[in-house]
């Protein structure tokens, strides 16, 4: 059963004069618990596509239905909610905040929920612990490697149990046994329920998921399974 | 880990950003605080000042008819159905609800000489409480001491030729000339000063009163609540109130206070601009930051909160700071503006009043960048994904 549908999704930025086509009439549906991974040249269209089925991006054109709900029908504030109970984002570098350590940047999705404060900080050390940082949750981003600072992306990520986790480029600045490690976690985050969507460059990476997407000139073309391209 | 969490430790991180910020308003707090202080302190001692110099209310007897004047004031002494004003009343003065606000009491008698085909008048004074009222007085010679001393205006002097030979006849009585005034430009030029007890008895005057002069200090009272409590004291006589004078020393007053404000309200309005810019500019440096919020799930709301109780944080510092440094720079001032430290207590409504003032500027400083902030676009704002 389809969990998250976009419906003739299009994308374009710029003026009438200027105007640029992301992303052209993509039809997807993406099942719960499904592992996704979204492949493609940059400018392809891919980060625009992951954006949009994130709550970040209003398409230009469709409609996105996520557990049935038309996202970008809701207002903005309720939107927010919605990114917050059912999404984690992990980021391309990291995007960890500088000036909070490693626990306080993984409580930060639950900054501004009802959980009390030692409710927060068990949840965001249970989260540490799945990624096996839980001896540094008082250093600095900076005063951890790249690896640890993905890990702790994750941790965010995941800290308020979302359904589906939505990774962009998430080994791009990682080596690949850094990348390896980071793989198996998101694979097994997927193996106990997660719904994940991941865009990346590299082949390898995209095998970890139960379904490659490939997207060319804002246009989608699906393998493992093979859907009809949209366009 | 709540949302001022996040506010707090943003300040705590970023401390030389933190210290710009509370020093740009900090300047401005301090200037309007030491502006504050600094006028309000020169205002009540330049009012304490003005209140000494000159009288500002006149007691005179009740009287039916109107002869001659005195400082352009009628006197009733040489009227008709005249009511007399008794030396005992000068005690009463002193026993009104704002007593504390009489400053000095300057009883006269009047009484008319001739002599060399020159008539004067002749004014008993207390010269104790005259000299403090007439603080432009300046003397060649010395002030009278004895009964049988007197001072001579400058034209009164010039009529009898009393300068060279300082001896004067006045009804039959030798008295000698102390002291002759310089010229005042006023009135005083022609008149014979005189000890009050003795111009009493030379006039046959003795326990009455011709007029009496008062200063109050009335910076915070009303003078014309003075002047009742002091007709209802005095029955038998009139009491007005100068009121070119009172009006003149409150518009004086209100122009320096005007000024201040005038000042207070431009160094804020500076202070408000550099906070606005300072915060304006954290706010597009932490682009990627806001937009990290927005995509985990904060509302507008939770990032306005942000900027505005980092804000708020800073005034508050600035705040007291400033209020600590514009006390600093008022005591520096006070040594140059004046001769002698004025009485100087710590406001707590002032402090209170600076904490609030820097909060308030600084919040409505940092209200548009707060508004920016929250409506950045989550993905324009990453530019990653």
């Amino acid at each position: 059963m389809s969990y998250i549908v976009a419906n003739q999704v299009a994308k374009e930025f710029g003026d009438k004069e200027n105007k640029v086509s992301a992303v052209r009439r993509i039809d997807l549906s993406i099942a719960q618990s499904e592992f996704i991974s979204i492949m493609g040249e940059s400018g392809a269209g891919k980060s625009t596509l992951l954006s949009m089925l994130g709550g970040l991006l209003s398409p230009s054109k469709g409609e996105i239905l996520i557990g049935g709900i038309n996202i970008y029908g809701l207002k903005r504030d309720k939107l927010a909610d919605f990114r917050r109970e059912f999404m984690g984002f992990i980021f391309q570098s990291f995007q960890l905040v500088p000036y909070l350590n490693v626990i306080e940047n993984v409580q930060l999705p639950l900054a501004v929920t009802h959980y009390s404060e030692a409710e927060k900080k068990n949840l965001a050390t249970s989260a540490l612990e799945r990624v096996g940082l839980k001896d540094k949750a008082f250093r600095l981003p900076n005063q951890i490697s790249g690896g640890e600072q993905e890990r702790v992306a994750i941790a965010r990520a995941v800290v308020n149990e979302p359904p589906i986790l939505f990774a962009d480029e998430p080994t791009g600045n990682l080596d690949s046994r850094n990348s390896e490690e980071v793989m198996k976690l998101l694979k097994r985050l997927n193996s106990e329920g997660q719904t994940i969507v991941m865009v990346t460059h590299s082949r390898r990476n995209a095998e970890h998921a139960d379904r490659i997407i490939e997207v060319a000139d804002g246009c989608l073309r699906e393998t493992t399974p093979v859907r009809a391209a949209a366009c | 880990m709540k949302l001022h969490d996040i506010a707090v430790n943003n300040l705590r991180r970023r401390k030389g950003k933190v210290f710009f910020l509370v020093m740009g308003l900090l300047v401005g707090v301090a200037a309007v605080v030491a502006l504050h202080t600094t006028t309000t302190i020169l205002e009540e001692d330049i009012a304490h000042k003005m209140d000494e110099f000159g009288a500002n209310i006149i007691v005179t007897p009740k009287s039916e008819g109107l002869s001659l004047t005195y400082g352009g004031l009628s006197l009733g002494g040489l009227s008709f159905d005249m009511k007399e004003i008794s030396e005992a009343d000068l005690e009463k003065i002193r026993t009104i609800e704002n007593a504390a606000n009489i400053r000095i009491v300057s009883p006269k008698v009047f009484g008319v000489f001739e002599k060399e085909g020159h008539k004067a008048l002749v004014v008993g004074v207390d010269f104790n409480e005259e000299l403090s009222l007439k603080k432009w007085w300046k003397i060649t010679g010395d002030a009278p001491e004895k009964p049988n001393q007197i001072l001579l205006g400058k034209e009164a002097a010039e009529w009898f030729q009393a300068s060279p030979v300082p001896l004067l006849e006045i009804k039959g009585e030798p008295f000698k000339v102390a002291g002759v005034l310089e010229s005042t430009g006023s009135q005083d030029d022609g008149l014979v000063f005189m000890n009050l007890p003795t111009s009493q008895k030379l006039f046959g005057k003795q326990g009455t009163i011709g007029m009496i002069e008062i200063a109050a200090l009335c910076k915070n009272c009303p003078i014309s609540e003075i002047v009742s409590q002091l007709s209802d004291k005095l029955p038998s006589a009139k009491v007005t109130a100068v009121q070119q004078v009172v009006e003149g020393r409150m518009d004086t007053l209100h122009s320096f206070r005007k000024f201040s404000l005038g000042i207070s309200a431009l160094v804020l309005l500076v202070g408000s601009m550099v906070v606005f810019v300072t915060m304006m500019a954290s706010v597009n440096e932490r682009t990627r930051e806001i937009g990290i919020f927005s995509a985990i799930g904060f509302r507008r709301s939770h990032i306005m909160k942000i900027i505005l109780l980092e804000a708020a944080a800073v005034s508050l510092m600035a705040g007291l700071t400033g209020y600590l440094m514009g006390i600093g720079v008022t005591r520096l001032l006070l040594t140059f503006l004046t001769d002698h430290m004025p009485k100087f207590n710590l406001d707590p409504l002032v402090a209170l009043g600076a904490v609030f003032l820097a909060v308030l500027v600084g919040l409505l400083a940092s209200l548009y960048p707060a508004l920016t902030a929250s409506r950045m676009d989550p993905s324009e704002a990453l530019r990653t994904l």
